[in-house]
């Protein structure tokens, strides 16, 4: 699924998800627990998977390469609630959303 | 002790004496006879922008904005001359919506040869002129010259389109003013990487420009987004503009941004250091011409500190440019006098490499965490401003450009009121 280097992240295999509705979704189903799993595992490859995807045009991504990318920005999506909130949901956010309609595909 | 210099008068409202520096009534917000005043007064008369030019790439593409505060739906197409036209979304038969799919307001984007109504397939070219009529010999004296398309002012400026419902206002440059005017040339073309945001919001729509019209609250309703440190270093200056400047009925506040890149990394968050993008956008400027020199409208204090210039395009359009290189754009669209579509566009230079598109879904992921939190304030203000325990609000000096917002809505309401007689 993933690059051969990053076989470590496969286990983390349910976080590659197609559009940001999906990874919020996730992230608010989730319990801290298995997103700091997750963040433990893949923020310490961030930067070599930033540098393994250099070699390639964001738009021509190989299938095991754009998972790598779909799951960094899943890294990106619980970022908030491990950095810095201490929860999944936003605090003080109450019953508001904000839906992402359109967003650049890769 | 001032951290930027204010004007000669003493004070950034002071400067504009027009705008007086008592408390402020908020009746305007909650009234629903105010909010029906504004809907002819302001909605039916000024520019509103509803897009930009990249979301109608060819001939024949299309997209419908609802208008429920002008009581109205419109298309906007591409036609085979290329022009950008737009139009009622109204057949003229029997007064069918002639644009949308399953649900009649839900709005719809696409590409097409002409529009057929639903109802009873009446034609339209893209160009609004009736070509087909159904059984058209059952009709008396029908001209098809005489049923086009109502067509609706659309005018393009920097890549926004925009709509004015009043077919003798004044054309669109001019209402842009020198605020606009100051603006042109800066590379929006280049920007076409978007990440498109939608909320309704329990509020009034002027309530939302007021959350994003001050920086005054973002030490305080954000201070949980910094560090600690750097929360409560934040909280102890508090936040002052490096500029306002007003030329009725628009405005806008430049701000320092020191978070882009920060002076001290530690300053910001693990994922922030090691992709190089937060808050403020990507911290490297994309490799495009047109930001250095900036236009002249950008940044108008020269100052090296400068972080992000906010227009507001009155009487709903916010366009946020950023140091990085990248802009933003808020749209409120009132359904009511206490709820509004809030939709918030931010535009990229395309990313090439998975980094730079890394760094860009930080900065609207980001986005979104911030917006969360102001857009539920403002359910709870609508609430508490309706009980009319208190109808009047003190506005400091940062709040210049709120006071500004429902002073200029207020003049609007008032003087259509009085050419009404």
């Amino acid at each position: 699924m993933l690059p051969a280097e990053f076989a470590a992240l496969e286990p983390y295999g349910d976080w590659i998800l197609e559009t940001e509705r999906e990874r919020y979704e996730k992230r608010l189903a989730s319990s801290m627990e298995e997103m700091q799993a997750f963040y433990d595992a893949a923020f310490p490859l961030l930067e070599s998977a930033s540098k393994h995807l250099d070699a390639f045009t964001v738009g021509e991504l190989p299938e095991p390469e754009r998972n790598l990318l779909l799951l960094m920005f899943s890294l990106v999506m619980v970022s908030f609630p491990i950095e810095v909130w201490k929860q999944a949901r936003v605090p003080d956010s109450g019953a508001a959303y904000l839906d992402l309609l359109v967003e650049p595909r890769v | 002790m001032p951290h930027f210099s204010k004007p000669a008068a003493g004070s950034w409202t002071e400067h504009y004496p027009e705008l007086g520096t008592r408390p402020v009534d908020y009746t305007d917000s909650i009234d629903p006879a105010c909010y029906a005043a504004e809907q002819t007064a302001i909605f039916k008369k000024t520019w509103l922008n509803v897009g930009r030019v990249e979301q109608l790439p060819k001939t024949g593409s299309y997209f419908t904005k609802e208008l429920a505060v002008a009581d109205t739906s419109l298309v906007l197409v591409r036609g085979k001359d290329k022009r950008i036209r737009a139009f009622h979304n109204l057949c003229r038969h029997r007064g069918n919506k002639l644009v949308w799919n399953d649900y009649p307001g839900e709005e719809v984007k696409g590409t097409c040869r002409q529009f057929t109504c639903k109802y009873h397939a009446w034609r339209y070219d893209l160009e609004g002129n009736l070509t087909f009529v159904q059984q058209e010999k059952e009709f008396f004296d029908l001209d098809k010259a005489d049923f086009g398309l109502k067509s609706v002012r659309c005018e393009v400026w920097e890549g926004f389109i925009f709509v004015n419902l009043d077919p003798d206002a004044a054309p669109l440059s001019q209402y842009l003013g020198e605020l606009g005017k100051g603006l042109e040339g800066y590379p929006f073309h280049e920007m076409t990487e978007v990440f498109t945001y939608k909320a309704e919001v329990g509020s009034n729509w002027k309530l939302f420009i007021d959350a994003f019209a001050e920086f005054y609250h973002a030490p305080v309703l954000h201070q949980k987004q910094a560090t600690k440190e750097e929360a409560e270093k934040l909280l102890g200056y508090g936040f002052e503009a490096l500029h306002y400047d007003i030329r009725s009925p628009h405005s806008m506040i430049s701000s320092w941004g020191g978070m882009s890149p920060p002076k001290d990394p530690s300053m910001v968050k693990p994922i922030e250091r090691v992709l190089r993008s937060g808050l403020f956008g990507p911290w490297d400027r994309p490799d495009i011409e047109g930001l250095d020199p900036l236009p002249p409208g950008v940044n108008p204090a020269g100052h090296r500190a400068w972080g992000v210039d906010s227009f507001h395009f009155f009487p709903n359009f916010m366009l946020l440019i950023w140091a990085p290189g990248w802009y933003l754009t808020y749209h409120y669209w009132p359904t009511a006098v206490d709820r509004h579509i809030f939709e918030a566009n931010l535009y990229f230079v395309p990313a090439k490499t998975a980094r730079e598109r890394l760094a860009h879904e930080l900065a609207a992921v980001t986005f979104k965490e911030y917006a969360l939190q102001d857009a539920n304030t403002l359910e709870a203000t609508q609430t508490m401003l309706k009980s009319r325990a208190v109808t009047e609000f003190p506005l400091n000096d940062q709040e210049i450009l709120l006071r500004h917002l429902h002073k200029v809505a207020g003049d609007y309401v008032k003087e259509h009121a009085d050419a009404a007689g």
